[in-house]
């Protein structure tokens, strides 16, 4: 059961970022480009995706356990930290230099050649790196 | 004028949407693209390996498949230059997980569920973008 649902769900995200066209770059770019040629294709892209993950949200409200059986995620403590502005403004910088993402990076390995792959063994070095900083940081606090 | 771009970007979008439904609805799960590849990268998701390899083999199979039913050619228009590849790819993968999160987790997932993280993370990263777009194609020249 969670097996089918995990392929399912991989497949349709696969499936939703290639059509929307956010596995490629241009578009991506074009959207952050907004002192040259703006595309404000990706506005759409967020707003279409949003709405079916807000009904969810609301129907897991109302639901005890989800499919699949265990809990639905708690609410992470709202707090806005250091890690998450300073992560996030990395991740948008590295986003704006390639025009990817983790999820279309995968999405176009298929047909992204050579360099997707080189992008997304640079992607999972950064990741693993991410480990000794968390660290760092946990031992900061 | 709505751009043909717009409709298809509204349509996949939806897609994804749905995607994001499926695996909170069946598996309890956010759908987070850098939290699902992330957990097996650095083996803190081991537990559910099962689900995150099905999951990474369904969004790679897919489009694929797509593409060569209909017979068309994916297009990525990806920069051919390494190190930007390469510091592009290190600063996603670092970012993201040290952020908890992407434009999967933080922005679709979060922001539907008005969550303050996701909503804040999603105006870092989109701050970020556009000042890197900005230095590095029209100041630096480099893309």
């Amino acid at each position: 059961m969670r097996g089918i649902i995990s392929v399912s769900s991989g497949a349709l995200f696969g499936l939703g970022l290639l059509i929307s066209g956010m596995v490629d770059t241009s578009r991506v770019q074009g959207w952050l480009d907004i002192f040259g040629d703006w595309d404000p294709t990706l506005a759409f892209v967020l707003g279409g995706a949003i709405l079916p993950m807000a009904i969810a949200w609301n129907i897991s409200e109302r639901r005890r356990a989800p499919l699949a059986g265990g809990s639905f995620p708690a609410r992470p403590a709202q707090k806005i930290t250091t890690d998450l502005a300073i992560g996030s403004m990395i991740f948008g910088a590295g986003w704006g230099l390639a025009g990817l993402c983790p999820g279309p990076s995968f999405a176009a390995l298929s047909f992204g050649g050579w360099e997707g792959l080189m992008f997304v063994g640079s992607m999972v070095g950064g990741m693993l790196l991410a480990v000794p900083a968390k660290h760092v940081r946990s031992a900061m606090a | 004028m709505i751009e043909p771009s717009y409709i298809y970007g509204l349509i996949g979008g939806l897609i994804i949407g749905l995607a994001g439904a499926v695996y909170l609805l069946g598996n309890g799960r956010i759908m987070g693209a850098s939290g699902v590849i992330g957990g097996l990268v650095d083996g803190s998701g081991l537990n559910e390996w099962r689900d995150r390899l099905l999951f990474i083999v369904g969004l790679i199979a897919a489009p694929w498949l797509a593409l060569l039913v209909l017979g068309i050619e994916g297009e990525t228009n990806i920069t051919s230059n390494p190190w930007v590849l390469i510091a592009a790819g290190i600063l996603v993968g670092f970012g993201a997980r040290l952020a908890n999160g992407c434009t999967s987790g933080h922005g679709v997932c979060g922001i539907s569920r008005l969550s303050l993280r996701g909503i804040a993370a999603t105006g870092f990263y989109l701050l970020a973008g556009g000042v890197s777009v900005l230095l590095f194609k029209h100041i630096l020249g480099v893309i």
